[in-house]
């Protein structure tokens, strides 16, 4: 998405990112990003809150009237919760599934092989599914 | 909230990081290349924001056959709203989270209600759909220029872009 977000900048569209990977979009680089530190799924705001999410989008837009150079990020105030136990949960690797990876791995990687004396279909960037 | 210098914060999740780790775990021996430029295009806004249509990108799929089997760029009308998107194979949080309510990744109600405050002049009639894609190069040189097409043709000025 950030590299659409730099085409659309570069050819005639400012553009603003909202999302919940920092590392990912800075690493990229992008003119203005408005961050909410959430898991990864809801960037515009927790569901069924929709306080938060006019408050989230709201402040995104605001970016193209304050940003004045790319890069130019915002940190929105909102938590997802106050138990921080969320963050560990995402790609987690422990003893309960490191041998189901390595086989999800192999599957997948035959999988991948087949395709590409077959069809030419898109493989997804990352996929935990 | 916080200006331009936002930097990484402790308890911020270092996604390349953990991506990295759970690839190696299933045995893939390169890491990911994530795309990095020494420089950013930046262009400021022709119009003041009150009188500006704003275009809404996903990277969720329609929740259609075709949407779910065949990952693509695609455009839908925003109204009326869709009650659901496809985005079963993108890697968000499935553990601490859920899609269900799409106004948590696809800020459609939200523009409508800003548009109709006076905050923003309109909304895009179309959202478009964008697919995440291992091959940067289709990203790119297929993709985006679509997209780019489609949000002019709709005459949008501003684009706000979700990824999940």
């Amino acid at each position: 998405m950030s590299l659409v977000s730099r085409y659309l900048e570069a050819n005639g569209i400012p553009s603003v990112v909202v999302g919940s990977a920092m590392d990912i979009v800075k690493h990229c680089g992008v003119a203005r990003y408005c961050y909410s530190d959430f898991p990864l799924g809801n960037p515009c705001g927790k569901p069924g809150n929709k306080v938060m999410q006019l408050s989230i989008i709201k402040q995104a837009l605001g970016l193209f009237e304050s940003a004045e150079a790319p890069n130019y990020t915002e940190r929105t105030s909102h938590s997802w919760s106050a138990d921080d136990s969320w963050r560990e949960g995402y790609a987690k690797i422990d003893d309960s599934n490191r041998e189901e990876l390595q086989l999800r791995g192999e599957a997948r990687r035959a999988e991948q092989e087949a395709n590409k004396s077959s069809s030419g279909s898109r493989a997804a960037m990352i996929s935990e599914s | 909230m916080t200006a331009s210098g936002t930097t990484f914060m402790i308890n911020d999740i270092r996604y390349m990081e953990r991506t990295r780790k759970f690839y190696r775990a299933q045995g893939y021996e390169s890491d990911y290349v994530w795309a990095h430029f020494p420089t950013t295009p930046f262009m400021q806004p022709t119009k003041p924001l009150q009188e500006s249509r704003v275009v809404a990108i996903t990277t969720s799929m329609p929740n259609t056959e075709i949407g779910r089997s065949n990952r693509s760029v695609y455009s839908n009308p925003i109204n009326p709203h869709p009650q659901s998107m496809y985005t079963e194979e993108l890697s968000w949080d499935k553990k601490a989270t859920h899609t269900n309510d799409i106004a948590s990744f696809l800020p459609l109600e939200q523009l409508e209600i800003l548009a109709a405050e006076g905050f923003i002049g309109s909304v895009s009639p179309r959202f478009h759909c964008l697919p995440t894609e291992f091959r940067q190069k289709t990203t790119l040189e297929k993709d985006a220029p679509e997209i780019l097409a489609r949000c002019k043709k709709d005459k949008a000025d501003l684009a706000i872009l979700v990824p999940l």
